[in-house]
């Protein structure tokens, strides 16, 4: 039985469908991310699972209860807003204790428990100052001591982080990332940012237009995404999408790959024979960035790694890396090179694709092929 | 360089002293009534009969005031506004206060709580900020008689009470939408129910309004005198009832001093709350978005 499972759950505001069958299921301890583009129903699922807002079919269970029926103060949640939605009228410590006061929790015990969650969260120095007397980050603390203060069996997380300047946002991503190794609470958390979806998932749903695209381990999702949406939107700068015709090579299949005067044929040696049916025809080519490189030559001579010298209209400095854009098939394809390989725009550079990570999408459906 | 600052501040200096120049002319516009009505409350009959409206008293007293406070005749009886007051502040406390306490709930049930029609029921609502005292006169009288409060201090609490909360809740509703609503909902998912979310969260809040609210309902209810004179009689009329039977009983010679105490009489509590609670209304008024 899963800590949290989500049946076919659907959703309809006044007649349009918001959420169209979303099924999850996350053991006891995991850590579960919900990410997609703005207004794909990740806060609308997530207030569902809180019993903030009803589901219109479907079941949602917690442990082993099914708490449709149940209002939020009975599933033993705790919830973070993207606002904090701090009390403002109450201070830090009332904050806190506010769930356990309405709870019954008895004085001592609420001090004790208040105590405890300043400690874990550094906001000691804090306890009597009002929410509109603390900086983002700490107001972004106390939001989360509210919320481990009742020790509840699951934690939502409403893009926790996203009112953060960025500097502020990756402490406080590691810090929620320590806090969950530490504590082991079931954790579903909602963002809209690829990097916070890696980085703190245990397990991603990949949403878009009220449907989960693809639901696995943060690994899974990225070397082997479901479709083209999925495969664009994990990962930064994004998987390079070629069209290519299929063509017969030896005994597999290549795509064919045209840069400046030059042609190319790569092996689709990822792709183990599923491309027969689209001989002749044409595919997407999906390869990440950092698997178009500089030359290595230690790392010659495998069928899945090809070279090619291709001219460069762009590059683009990030400090441990350069991007380099080079033309293909008529589009920007952008490789991942060291800065002390990289070569100025309008001379040609050698690279290295390592094929054997690359994926192929029907263009028309946009799911994966290979 | 220096000429054209030159320029400029004379420009500036002749704008400002225009609009301080009108300012004063309103002021004094404003004021002037308000003077006369204080000194000829404080001269004696024969010295408003000889004098000059404009002049200042010359041996000032507050016979007037004592007169028009205890035993001018108001009608038949001869017992000047203290009564009268006291009627008026016995229910316009009341009603103050429950228009005000009511129209908190209905806003924020129009914000926080809402429902299918909700938008729809604010919308009539509204319509009542519009309906003229005239209009509600024959229907309010049949509904006090038919719930038995007619001719009450209860009754005219009640009809104030009704007519305000058009407005109470529209402050309130309108303050409340400017409250975010993820705060009800994390007060939720700690374990609030409606009233205390009310009473603990939104309450707490609402200061700056709850202060608009008071001055204005005070300042209609003090004044009304149409629901007074209709839904009250004898000697439990409000004050400005009372006034206008003060004024108008004619018995022998008209007391000008008497008449202007007694007026000044009847507005010092709306010139008090003012006073006190003004810069809050202002602000209030005004007031923007909570943030956490
Ligand atoms: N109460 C509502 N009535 C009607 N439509 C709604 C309501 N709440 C949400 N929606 C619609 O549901 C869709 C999903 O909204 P939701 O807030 O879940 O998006 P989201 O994925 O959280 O987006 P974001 O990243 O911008 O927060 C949106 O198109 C929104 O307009
Ligand atoms: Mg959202």
């Amino acid at each position: 039985m899963g800590a949290l499972s989500i049946r076919d759950v659907r959703k309809s505001y006044q007649g349009t469908e918001i959420l169209k069958g979303i099924n999850l299921e996350i053991e006891k301890g995991e850590f579960l991310i919900l990410v997609g583009p703005s207004g794909c129903g990740k806060s609308t699922l997530l207030s569902m699972i809180a019993g903030l807002d009803t589901v219109s079919s479907g079941e949602i269970r917690i442990g082993d209860r099914v708490v449709n029926n149940l209002s939020p103060k009975d599933r033993d949640i705790a919830m973070v807003f993207q606002s904090y939605a701090l009390y403002p009228s109450m201070t830090v410590r009332e904050n806190i204790s506010f769930g356990l006061e309405i709870r019954k929790v008895g004085k001592a015990e609420q001090q004790k428990i208040v105590e405890r969650v300043a400690q874990t969260l550094q906001i000691g120095h804090l306890l009597d100052r009002k929410p509109s007397q603390l900086s983002g980050g700490q107001r972004q603390r106390v939001a989360m001591g509210r919320a481990i203060a009742r020790d509840p069996s699951l934690f939502l997380f409403d893009e926790p982080l996203s009112n953060l300047d960025a500097k502020l946002r990756v402490e406080m991503r590691v810090e929620i990332k320590q806090l969950h190794q530490r504590m082991g609470t079931t954790i579903v958390y909602v963002t809209h940012d690829q990097i916070e979806a890696m980085t703190l998932g245990d397990k991603i749903a990949v949403m878009k237009a009220g449907e989960v695209q693809q639901f696995g381990t943060p690994q899974q999702i990225y070397d082997n995404p479901a479709n083209l949406f999925v495969a664009g939107f994990m990962g930064s700068p994004s998987m390079n999408f070629i069209p290519a015709r299929v063509e017969p090579m030896g005994g597999g299949h290549g795509v064919r790959l045209e840069s400046g005067a030059n042609s190319y044929v790569f092996p689709a040696v990822s792709a183990n024979g599923k491309l027969k049916a689209w001989e002749g025809k044409e595919v997407v080519f999906g390869i990440r960035p950092e698997q178009i490189t500089h030359k290595v030559e230690s790392s010659l001579g495998a069928e899945y790694i090809q070279t090619a010298s291709m001219p460069i209209s762009l590059t683009e400095p990030t400090g441990p890396d350069t991007l380099v854009l080079v033309p293909v098939n008529g589009r920007e394809v952008t490789c991942r090179v060291h800065p002390a390989h990289a070569r100025a725009p309008g001379e040609k550079m050698d690279l290295m694709f390592d094929l054997s990570k690359a994926v192929f999408f029907d263009p028309a459906s946009e799911l994966r092929i290979a | 360089m220096a000429e054209m600052t030159s320029t400029r501040n004379t420009g500036q200096l002749v704008g400002r002293t225009i609009v301080y120049g009108l300012l004063v002319l309103v002021c004094f516009y404003y004021l002037m009534p308000l003077f006369v009505m204080v000194t000829t409350s404080l001269k004696s009959l024969d010295e408003i009969r000889a004098g000059n409206l404009l002049s200042l008293p010359q041996d000032p007293n507050l016979d007037a005031w004592g007169k028009a406070w205890s035993s001018a005749c108001t009608g038949v009886q001869c017992e000047g506004l203290a009564g009268f007051f006291w009627n008026s502040v016995s229910f316009v406390v009341p009603a103050v206060l429950m228009s005000t306490l009511i129209g908190a709930v209905n806003g924020y049930v129009l914000t926080m709580w809402r429902f299918r029609g909700s938008d729809l029921l604010f919308g009539l609502l509204m319509i009542g900020c519009f309906i003229p005292f005239q209009v509600v006169l024959l229907p309010m009288a049949r509904t006090l008689g038919a719930m038995g409060i007619a001719n009450s201090t209860t009754g005219l609490v009640f009809v104030h009470v009704v007519y305000g909360l058009a407005f109470t809740t529209l402050f309130f509703r309108n303050y409340y939408v400017t409250i975010p609503d993820e705060l009800v909902k994390a007060a939720k998912i700690d374990g609030a129910g409606f009233w205390l979310i009310f009473r603990r969260i939104i309450l707490p809040l609402s200061a700056p309004i709850i202060v608009v609210s008071i001055i204005w309902q005070f300042t209609q209810v003090w004044n009304d005198f149409l629901f007074g004179v209709v839904f009250s009689s004898g000697d439990r009329q409000p004050i400005t009832v009372a006034l206008n039977n003060l004024v108008n009983t004619s018995t022998g010679v008209k007391e000008y001093n008497v008449d202007m105490a007694a007026a000044i009489i009847a507005a010092l509590p709306t010139l008090f709350v003012y006073v006190v609670a003004g810069k809050y209304f202002v602000r209030g008024l005004t007031a923007g978005a909570v943030k956490g």
